[in-house]
């Protein structure tokens, strides 16, 4: 990772050229940016998939696409936030599945339901105060926790529920999970989603602290120095993905109508892989939510329509990978390109030397950069 | 095998001799947690119900510690260098599908060519993972994930709902995990070379030590003039060469090799890698301990059926285990930060 740092050369800082493009301004930054490119992308394959397949445009099409990506699209926001600080929280999929064995087990127990709702939830809150603390608090790297805590969480499940399935939830509860908005096809529970989203996105874009949470992802020295509270702000993180990872469990639990110990397993590589093709860096630092919402509803769309193709799952998870290393790779790709622009516009605008003293000075810098 | 790298801030009390001080640095390795809950895991289960150790309990516990071993032995390879590998379960489940493919495909193969080509494959799928980490300067765990997807996706469309059973396979093949010597089976002997021939080449050789300077320090490490990128790959290519043989045991040992075998494995065998004392952000670490992990992680499972214990505990002790070994070794860290600041003090 650090290795981004040593290959800064000298060159890069030294001189600014007028030939060198500025950073974008205004509408351009808003219409060129890596979310908007996300945005037309999902825009153009949506136009593609109207014209191209069959039974595609139609309100079934967008119930059913909803309704399977709306867990991925929840958990991925507080994902954002995760990764934009710099840090992952692989155990989001245990916590849905510890809260939907919960709710199995609490509902069999004849409890009643708004009880076994509440109940689930701070399950998930707990669970993911139990991350924050470990990663905040004690200061273990999360990579390393969250890893100990996928297998814990999955493991308790498995001790609430075993290999039962509780599947006698409240038939207007289940129904009310998979119904519509009227002819538009958009399912109810949207609206929640739309919420959460908002809530993250305003936290993220235009509050101190979510701010303060790119700052984190650059440097966590000089964003303690400016004055943000690091520990506070990871540990609020974690408890904010726990609980909103809760919520795809009971949602995931009511919309198939069972509760099962291996509910959800296996998403966290699906989210992590939607947030990173919406272009926040793993790095931290870099991100938004508008562009992470476009690349959970593109992998959607791809999955779904290949699905309506008849292409099996097998190359959906073809594409979802290939998807994953493309998006992370391309960006270095485009580093690398713009670099050697830059070195050789700053070549050329050099007034040429004679002298061999002059030359030795930057010759390190170009060589260390191969 | 008892030098760690993080054991060099003992290194010149040890001069000065002492069997208390010998003792207490032994004390300091990373393996020694690991190894002494293996012990007490193993005596505890012994006295509650004998036949654990019996002649067919002990073949059963190596026989299901040896895959994990020889995996845990590539991916602490990877994470010395502070990588991580998710990648080995699609791998090993591609190998092991390819096995079957071949001996039912030609019939009179030498075992020998079928385990150098199942290495050879998994070679390649490691080489392809090394390239990306190492030409893209992207984390691995991004890229192994990518993979991870991509090589169970090749796996899924190859073998569809096809499966190969034991007996497509010549029964020679099947024999290396029934027969035994001096009561080892013949593929944990195999592990076992395995840990050796690693574990010496990373104590005693430049580019073994190379690895755990970069995953101390890569920046560092470069300036010093190793060369980064070829460790890195190599390590990545180890590991898909041992996950390689990985899979051609695993189509020896069980009976049906097909689309979704080994899915899942990534996962214990980084938890056998951490919970043997390999730091998950590297430099520090030995395969020893990563095999030693694997025996742990796999004998909790019989453990926990031979004292009756329900079956469901499992995974959640696995995911404890992982959270006391990094706490433990956090502690430790902590510990040695400020002797080296005592004994820095000292010096000047």
């Amino acid at each position: 990772m650090s290795n981004t740092v040593t290959t800064t050369p000298a060159l890069d800082t030294s001189k600014t050229l007028a030939a060198e493009p500025r950073g974008r301004t205004g509408a351009a930054r808003l219409l060129l940016g890596r979310d908007a490119v996300m945005i037309y992308a999902l825009l153009a394959f949506v136009l593609y998939g109207m014209i191209a397949i069959p039974r595609f445009a139609s309100p079934v099409t967008v119930g059913f696409l909803l309704l399977d990506v709306i867990p991925v699209l929840l958990i991925a926001l507080p994902m954002t936030l995760i990764i934009i600080t710099g840090e992952i929280d692989l155990s989001v999929a245990s916590i849905a599945g510890l809260t939907s064995a919960l709710m199995g087990v609490l509902w069999a127990a004849g409890l009643d339901i708004g009880t076994v709702l509440a109940i689930s939830l701070l399950a998930g809150v707990a669970a993911g105060a139990f991350n924050g603390f470990l990663v905040a608090v004690v200061g273990l790297p999360s990579l390393a926790v969250t890893i100990g805590t996928l297998a814990l969480f999955r493991g308790l499940a498995l001790v609430v529920i075993g290999d039962n399935a509780v599947a006698n939830f409240p038939p207007e509860l289940t129904a009310f999970f998979t119904s519509k908005l009227g002819g538009t096809g958009i399912p109810t529970v949207m609206i929640g989603v739309v919420l959460v989203a908002l809530f993250f996105g305003v936290l993220l874009h235009f509050t101190p602290f979510g701010r303060g949470l790119y700052a984190l992802g650059f440097s966590k020295e000089a964003a303690t120095f400016v004055g943000i509270k690091v520990a506070r702000a990871k540990f609020w993180l974690y408890v904010g993905s726990g609980s909103v990872s809760a919520l795809a469990g009971i949602y995931w639990t009511l919309r198939y109508s069972s509760a099962r110990s291996d509910n959800a397993s296996g998403l966290e590589l699906t989210v992590i892989a939607a947030v990173l093709l919406g272009g926040v860096s793993i790095f931290g630092g870099k991100g938004s939510i508008p562009g992470v919402i476009a690349g959970v509803l593109l992998i959607g769309t791809i999955n779904f329509a290949l699905r309506l193709g008849r292409v099996s799952d097998v190359v959906l998870i073809i594409v979802t990978g290939t998807l994953l290393i493309a998006s992370v790779v391309a960006p270095s790709v485009f580093e690398a390109i713009k670099r050697w622009q830059h070195n050789r516009r700053l070549r050329r605008s050099l007034p040429q030397v004679p002298a061999s003293g002059e030359t030795n000075a930057t010759a390190p810098g170009v060589q260390e950069r191969k | 095998m008892t030098t760690t790298p993080t054991s060099t801030p003992a290194a010149p009390e040890r001069e000065a001799g002492g069997g208390a001080r010998l003792l207490g640095s032994l004390l300091r390795l990373r393996e020694v947690p690991v190894t002494l809950a293996l012990i007490v895991l193993v005596v505890v289960t012994y006295l509650a119900n004998p036949l654990f150790l019996g002649a067919q309990g002990v073949k059963d516990l190596l026989l299901n510690a040896t895959i994990v071993i020889i995996l845990a032995v590539g991916q602490a390879l990877v994470i010395i260098t502070r990588n991580v590998d998710l990648s080995v379960g699609s791998i090993l489940g591609l190998v092991a599908f390819s096995t079957g493919t071949l001996f039912a495909t030609f019939p009179g193969i030498p075992i020998i060519v079928v385990f150098l080509a199942g290495m050879a494959l998994g070679a390649l799928l490691g080489a392809v993972n090394g390239l990306l980490v190492t030409v893209a300067k992207v984390p691995a765990l991004v890229i192994t994930l990518g993979t991870l997807y991509i090589y169970r996706g090749l796996n899924n469309a190859w073998a569809g709902g096809k499966q190969y059973f034991a007996g497509d396979r010549p029964d020679a093949f099947g024999s290396l995990s029934v027969d035994t010597v001096l009561g080892f089976p013949l593929i944990t002997l195999i592990a076992i070379v395995v840990v050796v021939v690693v574990a010496v080449y990373m104590v005693g050789t430049r580019p073994g030590r190379d690895l755990y300077a970069i995953g101390s320090d890569p920046a560092a490490a470069e300036l010093f003039g190793i060369p980064v990128s070829r460790r890195v790959f190599l390590a990545f290519l180890t590991n898909g060469v041992l996950a390689g043989l990985a899979g051609v045991l695993y189509a020896s040992r069980f009976n049906s090799v097909g689309a979704t075998t080994g899915s899942g494995l990534e996962l214990d065998v980084v938890a056998a890698a951490v919970v043997g004392g390999v730091a998950i952000f590297g430099g520090s670490g030995s395969v020893v301990g990563a095999a030693i992990g694997a025996v742990l992680l796999t004998t909790i499972t019989s453990a926990l059926t031979a004292l009756r214990v329900d079956k469901f505990w499992q995974q959640a002790i696995v995911g404890a285990l992982i959270l006391a070994a990094i706490i433990i070794d956090r502690i430790a860290g902590l510990r040695t930060a400020k002797k080296l600041r005592v004994s820095e003090a000292r010096d000047v």
